[in-house]
């Protein structure tokens, strides 16, 4: 831009003073990764300097050192393994039933009310709290800890699924109607399209509240997966060892949260 | 095919919306339906396409509609009313997905409509990246492929700036040329009234009944914004809701004061 002329607009005049640029942040990735790189050697450092005792808080050398060994061994595939087949299926099933009552409870008024009813009522229960029923009907096993990553990642499901139905907005629905668009097409077409973005913000929340139900229910009863691993390592004051299965845990989360970016940006294109 | 409004009388709940409406809009007639706000325009003409059903009172058509019309009383919309995750090709097709086109026989008539319409170049657009103007032309491609008897338009301009509007407006005005296209056209601009209209159905304010009718011979593609005698017809409308528009307006008011 040009300085105003002096000669049009006189003596006196003074600029506009800017003031619309408060509370706009922009995504800096590499000011990101320095800041977590910062931490980590700033830990690293208190740790060579004698500053923290190695047994409550090793270094993240030892981390790293722990970690590597793990996964040379094998052991810490195994505990993966355990860990992620337990997610996954829990979360399938948990994800799937949820988009799928939520639709209906968003849908059908024969759904609606006793459905929403249901779902307040049983929402807010710790669903931790729920494993040792769940013990008693599936068994120690795999059972009863899919069960709770399911139960737990289904009500949130639910939740954002029926919200993002009644936010699609009626005037579509009604055209879809105008131009002589059967119920299920309007749901395929319109409804879920138009819900979805609301979907996959609250898979999103759904998958985080699935690993911390994981990790609680391996600490409950498991000899193999990550949060198994985390528990034994405190047992045994092997802090090297618990944190590693902590970074792993991140890693996972990380994962599936960048997965569900990727479905967000290939499903969201036309935003 | 004719469109007929029978005795039409609606109410939501306790709310008298429409009393007695019957008018008949013949194939290929424009007729205009204005009134002041909130008088049960938009009311009218849901019910007249079939996505409301009056309290008394009946939709009508009679005869046929004209051979390969897949929707006889279609839509346009004032807010649009596309899908944001279809782009302007696959909102038109959606119209006809609802009639059981598919593949190729659908591409080539939303590849046809696209054309006729001027939008050809924008066939992979999504609407977010159309202006308002742009979207209702698409609003109006959508509606053209389906073939209708009777377009249903509700303020479809009234979304869109001063110039968009009047290049639209002379776009439909060529559209009513080139075939019998019957329509129902609510506005509350009486200027776009008198430019389009063979006839004007003036709404008292609610519970809205008909309070008179006007036919305007003047053949369309003749008329211009500028015409005296259009202007001298906009201001005659205008005088006879005037005071019904201002004693609306109050209402309105005071139920918000009431809500408030
Ligand atoms: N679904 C509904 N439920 C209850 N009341 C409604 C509903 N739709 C409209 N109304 C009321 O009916 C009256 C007529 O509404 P309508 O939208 O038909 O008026 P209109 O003439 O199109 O108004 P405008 O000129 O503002 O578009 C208004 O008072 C409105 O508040
Ligand atoms: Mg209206």
């Amino acid at each position: 831009m040009r300085e105003p002329a002096t000669a049009e607009t006189g003596v006196g005049a003074r600029r506009v003073a800017y003031r619309g640029g408060v509370f706009l942040p922009e995504t800096r990735r590499a000011a990101g990764a320095t800041a977590l790189l910062a931490l980590i050697a700033l830990w690293q450092l208190a740790s060579s300097l004698g500053w923290m005792s190695p047994v409550f808080a090793p270094s993240p050398a030892e981390v790293g050192e722990a970690l590597w060994r793990m996964g040379v061994s094998g052991e810490l595939v195994g505990h993966l393994k355990a860990s992620l087949a337990r997610l996954l299926v829990g979360f399938a099933i948990g994800g799937t039933a949820g988009v799928a009552f939520g639709l209906a409870v968003g849908l059908s008024s024969l759904v609606r009310a006793p459905g929403v009813t249901l779902v307040s009522a049983l929402f807010p229960i710790p669903k931790i709290a729920l494993l040792p029923l769940f013990i008693l009907w599936f068994g120690i096993g795999e059972g009863s800890k899919v069960a709770t990553i399911a139960f737990g990642t289904f009500f949130p499901t639910v939740i954002a699924t029926y919200g993002a139905v009644d936010n699609v907005d009626r005037s579509l629905v009604r055209m879809g109607r105008s131009f002589g668009l059967s119920q299920a097409a309007i749901v395929w077409k319109i409804i879920f399209p138009g819900a979805l973005p609301g979907i996959l913000s609250g898979l999103r929340i759904a998958s985080s509240i699935g690993i911390v139900l994981l990790v609680a229910a391996e600490m409950i009863g498991a000899s193999q997966g990550v949060g198994a691993l985390v528990l034994s390592a405190g047992n045994l004051m092997q802090s090297d060892r618990l944190l590693a299965g902590v970074v792993v845990l991140s890693l996972v989360g990380l994962t599936l949260s960048a997965f569900l970016g990727l479905a967000e940006k290939r499903l969201l294109a036309w935003r | 095919m004719q469109l007929i409004a029978d005795s039409i009388t609606h109410a939501y709940g306790p709310l008298p919306v429409l009393k007695d409406i019957s008018f008949t809009i013949a194939p290929g007639e424009v007729v205009a339906v204005v009134g002041p706000s909130g008088c049960g325009k938009s009311t009218l003409l849901r019910i007249l396409g079939g996505l409301e059903q009056p309290s008394s009172g009946a939709a009508l058509v009679k005869g046929a509609p004209p051979p390969g019309s897949l929707n006889p009383l279609t839509f346009v919309f004032q807010d649009f009313a596309l899908l944001p995750w279809r782009t302007v090709a696959g909102n038109v097709r959606l119209a006809l997905e609802g009639h059981g086109l598919a593949g190729k026989a659908a591409a080539a008539i939303v590849a046809d409509t696209l054309a006729r319409t001027g939008l050809a170049d924008f066939a992979d657009v999504y609407p977010k990246q159309l202006s308002g103007g742009m979207k209702q032309r698409v609003g109006i491609a959508r509606a053209l492929a389906v073939k209708p008897a009777v377009l249903l338009m509700d303020e479809p301009l009234s979304a869109l700036d001063a110039q968009t509007r009047t290049l639209l407006m002379d776009d439909l005005v060529r559209l009513h040329a080139e075939g019998d296209l019957a329509t129902v056209y609510v506005t509350h601009n009486l200027d776009e009234a008198v430019r389009l209209a063979d006839r004007i159905v003036v709404l008292s304010r609610r519970p809205g009944s008909i309070k008179a009718t006007f036919l305007l011979d003047m053949p369309r593609p003749a008329r211009s914004a500028e015409d005296p005698a259009l202007v001298r017809e906009a201001r005659r409308l205008w005088d006879l809701i005037r005071a019904d528009a201002a004693e609306a307006d109050r209402e309105l008011a005071d139920a918000e004061v009431a809500d408030a």
